[in-house]
């Protein structure tokens, strides 16, 4: 079972390249291994400051994120046996953020986006014990807190994937979930969590491609259970006719 | 030492699990200036892997629960070692400390009436575990970092500045505690993005650093559970108490070898799963201790009944005390009754439908599904025990969580006595609450005490702190770290592992000593900037010290009780259920010594029945019972 793999790993400038480029390496491969197992094993044989970020290995933190032959996804759940064994392996980092060193990518931006949220808002005059929630009503929203924060969703995003300049203005698919499932919450007291995501998150600048849907190793329906349910409602009370024409007659708004 | 950024804080909170953020939390709402480390990215640590629960009392699944059970069960589990004000304290605030998370955004898995459901586990009398499907700890650690962002929105609005009293310094690592005289005055490490030194002014330092799961080959935790709060403490003049309780989970992951060691969440037996060997036989039957044959089923049919009707049957033996399922499937294992790939079978699929499966366990559906191959709807699991948890850890005053030294706290896995000699599975994410609070408040109160009185850095700690940090980096073409880090953890495993030996304890001691000489000479390539063979390296000194203290603490031990099993000395001795064994450090020489572990009030005493308590307790103290308590007999 065990052979020799041909990987190909991005390396910044430093002692093995003056000018960041991807390396090959040539590395034993055993029955069962991920695609984290070999970059360890590089580490720890061939290339003992090859830097890549990794906590639990059971695809449960989300930390291990980068790219396998192009595609975003968790160095842990990747397993060689999806590989052909003469087929050359390609790891890079998240190609949305800026790289710090190898395959360790400068994360803040969704960091900064998470702070910007208006935080879960407590009922009023409920005292901690005296929630009660259904079981059903709950489900909507915790299908959202399964996100383990891997930010493959705003890596792979196409609005900022290679735009750097819609940053400031796009909160990403993992933040309109955050939205969503605030929105959901039985018991959370804001009211405004759609306007807020179309105002102020750039919700409108999605246009449910679903790229981020295919790449969630959580399998979170993103668009579908969030993204459009949030887009409607916002189109229900920002679009549609009647009540702008009542609002023209009305003079409300 | 100019090139060094410092920061002065009122609280330094190191590590940011759940105990940590919980320590920031209450240090930060009692108005101190706060400072998170945490050695990742904020919301990684390991506490996202908790699967099962976090156990209160809430009384929601069934009402006859309430503390006074809880911490009876805790005391069980713990085989009587526990600090009992720590298991007395724990199980009346478990409850608040879970409701409150609801306030901060938590959503917990609903009873029909809408209450937080609570689920079974191993050593609780009733269902207890408030949990989130099998992934309670993400939600626990998602919703302690949402609180610690909404106290930030707070400040950005009250002060203009989000990050005014409570900051996260992410992917940053303590390498050492300074101290003025007797006590804490700062906090030394390293950012891992540049490598660049960075130091902490503060009086009071919260140690929430986890355990030491990566001194162990096999094991369920991750590379930063390096001992280092244990180590730091150590180091700083603290001591540790019980190193030689080491908790094996019982069923982790064995195949395929890359996941060797990831843990299969206990719910699967809550929830209906049984263990079996290669005969097909449901062995757990034979091999209910003494101690627990009065709570457990001695039949499969009866077992199948407790499912539905808890009140009229006894629980299966799957929900033994994890120490004792660890040693059951060890011994089947060894006795050639094992799974081809070195375990024992865990099945689920033929006790529920798979719909149900996949609700009630999505991640390990998904787990075995990716990593395995294997469908748990449809077929067994592979699996067997993995080092999982310390109860050992640094030694506190119950009340405040403070060590022994001035201005540093424990809490969480860190910190020891809470557990005795073994954990219940989900009594972890509950201490976590419980006592980072605690601690968090007991650093505020600490810093109001001593008022403008701040203990002053001495620039010689830290620059002795900065030679030694760098000294993987300037040694010439010494030993890869990650060699001699491989051979303790092989080490470890085999000579201090789940069933251990006097003359193997021995020889891994003697293994220890040529490991630290080698670890004074590694060197790591490469620079600074995000160095991990570097890490490693500094990682390594605290996985030796932490080492030392476990083995030495077991050879010492001469009885098997929770996670310490001599086969030597297979019995429970009630003459060592008085002794803690304390660990402190001289230079680089780790000390044992005997303390007497503290005398259990009488009226709590009085919750457990007399023939129970002399299972545990010497003749001495069961006549001094007789005279203080008179019938022992609980209410």
């Amino acid at each position: 079972m065990t052979y020799k793999a041909e990987f190909r790993v991005w390396r910044s400038a430093g002692a093995n390249t003056s000018d960041g480029a991807l390396v090959d390496y040539t590395v034993e491969v055993n029955e069962g291994e991920v695609v984290l197992d070999i970059i360890h094993r590089l580490q720890a044989t061939q290339a003992g400051d090859l830097a890549v970020r990794w906590n639990c290995k059971a695809g449960k933190c989300g930390s291990c994120s980068a790219e396998v032959n192009g595609k975003p996804r968790l160095l842990c759940m990747t397993r060689m046996s999806t590989f052909g064994e003469d087929e050359v392996i390609t790891v890079t980092p998240l190609r949305a953020f800026p790289v710090i060193r190898d395959l360790v990518t400068d994360v803040s931006y969704n960091y900064t986006k998470a702070r910007q949220i208006p935080a879960f808002t407590p009922p009023a005059g409920v005292a901690p014990g005296e929630y009660r929630m259904q079981q059903i009503d709950v489900e909507r929203s915790q299908e959202f807190r399964k996100c383990i924060e891997c930010f493959l969703c705003q890596n792979t995003c196409h609005v900022v994937r290679d735009h750097e300049e819609n940053k400031p203005a796009f909160a990403g698919p993992r933040f309109f979930i955050r939205a969503a499932e605030l929105d959901m919450h039985p018991l959370d007291a804001r009211e405004d969590r759609k306007d807020f995501a179309q105002r102020e998150q750039g919700m409108g600048m999605c246009n449910i491609t679903k790229c981020c849907t295919e790449v969630c190793p959580e399998h979170i329906k993103i668009t579908d259970n969030a993204i459009i349910p949030m887009k409607e409602r916002v189109v229900d009370t920002k679009y549609d006719p009647l009540v702008w024409l009542g609002s023209k007659i009305f003079r409300r708004s | 030492m100019t090139d060094i950024e410092r920061h002065p804080y009122d609280v330094v909170v190191i590590g940011a699990g759940g105990a940590g953020l919980r320590a920031a939390i209450e240090a930060r709402e009692q108005g101190k200036r706060t400072a998170i480390v945490c050695k990742s990215l904020f919301g990684k640590a390991h506490t996202v892997m908790a699967e099962g629960g976090a156990a209160a009392a809430m009384g929601n699944v069934n009402p006859k629960d309430n503390w006074q059970v809880h911490f009876r069960d805790t005391m069980r589990g713990g085989k009587f070692l526990n600090h009992w004000r720590m298991a007395e304290l724990h199980a009346k605030e478990a409850p608040d400390r879970v409701w409150e998370l609801e306030t901060y955004g938590a959503l917990f898995d609903r009873t029909k009436d809408g209450k937080i459901s609570q689920r079974n586990f191993g050593g609780h009398e009733y269902p207890r575990l408030a949990h989130v499907g099998d992934r309670t700890g993400l939600e626990l650690i998602r919703t302690l970092q949402q609180k610690i962002v909404s106290l930030q929105q707070e400040d950005l609005a009250l002060h203009g500045d989000a990050e005014a009293y409570l900051k996260v310094f992410a992917e940053c690592t303590i390498t050492t505690l300074t101290k003025d005289g007797d006590r804490i005055s700062g906090a030394f490490g390293y950012w891992r993005e540049s490598g660049s030194f960075i130091l902490f002014e503060t009086p009071a330092v919260v140690l929430a650093t986890g355990g030491i799961g990566k001194s162990y080959k096999v094991t369920s935790n991750s590379w930063e559970y390096s001992g280092d709060g244990h180590a730091l403490a150590l180091r700083a003049g603290a001591t540790l108490v019980n190193m030689e309780f080491i908790q094996f989970h019982p069923t982790g992951m064995v195949w395929p070898p890359s996941v060797k060691g990831i843990l299969v969440t206990e719910s699967v037996r809550g929830d209906g799963g049984v263990l079996r060997n290669s005969e097909g036989k449901r062995f757990m039957f034979e091999y209910i201790p003494a101690v627990f044959k009065a709570q457990y089923a001695t039949s499969e049919e009866e077992a199948d009944r407790w499912y539905a009707d808890p009140d009229n049957n006894k629980r299966p033996p799957e929900l033994l005390p994890r120490d004792e399922v660890a040693r059951a499937i060890n011994s089947e294992v060894k006795a050639g009754r094992g799974s081809p790939a070195g375990g024992v079978f865990l099945d689920v699929s033929t006790r529920l439908p798979a719909e149900e499966i996949r609700r009630r366990l999505p991640s390990m559906y998904h787990q075995f599904k990716e990593l395995a191959d294997v469908d748990i709807t449809a077929e067994p699991m592979e699996v067997g025990p993995t080092c999982h948890y310390v109860m050992g850890g640094v030694e506190v005053d119950p009340d405040t969580a403070a060590a022994k030294v001035p201005g540093l706290f424990a809490a969480g896995e860190v910190a020891g006595g809470m557990h005795g000699s073994n954990r219940l599975g989900g009594n972890s994410l509950s201490d976590l609450l419980v006592f980072g609070r605690r601690a968090g408040a007991a650093a505020a109160a600490y810093v109001d005490a001593i008022g403008p009185d701040r203990p002053p850095i001495a620039e010689d700690q830290v620059a002795a702190a900065t030679t030694e940090a760098l000294a993987p980096l300037t040694g010439v073409a010494g030993e890869n770290p990650y060699t001699v880090q491989s051979d303790l953890q092989q080490t470890m495993n085999d000579l201090v592992g789940i069933i251990r030996r006097e003359h193997e304890i021995v020889e891994a001691l003697g293994k220890l000593e040529t490991f630290k000489e080698r670890a004074k000479r590694v060197t790591a390539e490469g620079d600074r900037p995000f160095n991990p063979g570097w890490h490693v390296a500094l990682d390594l000194r605290n996985l030796l010290l932490i080492s030392e203290c476990v083995a030495k603490a077991a050879l010492e031990r001469t009885e098997s009780r929770g996670g310490h099993t001599r086969e030597d000395y297979p019995k429970m001795d009630p003459v060592w259920r008085q002794e803690n064994l304390i660990c402190s450090v001289d230079g680089d020489q780790v000390t044992i010594t005997h303390q007497p572990l503290p005398v259990m009030p009488t009226e709590l005493l009085s919750l457990f029945e007399k023939e129970e308590l002399s299972k545990y307790m010497t003749t001495d103290e069961l006549s001094t019972l007789d005279t203080t308590a008179g019938e022992g007999g609980r209410p």
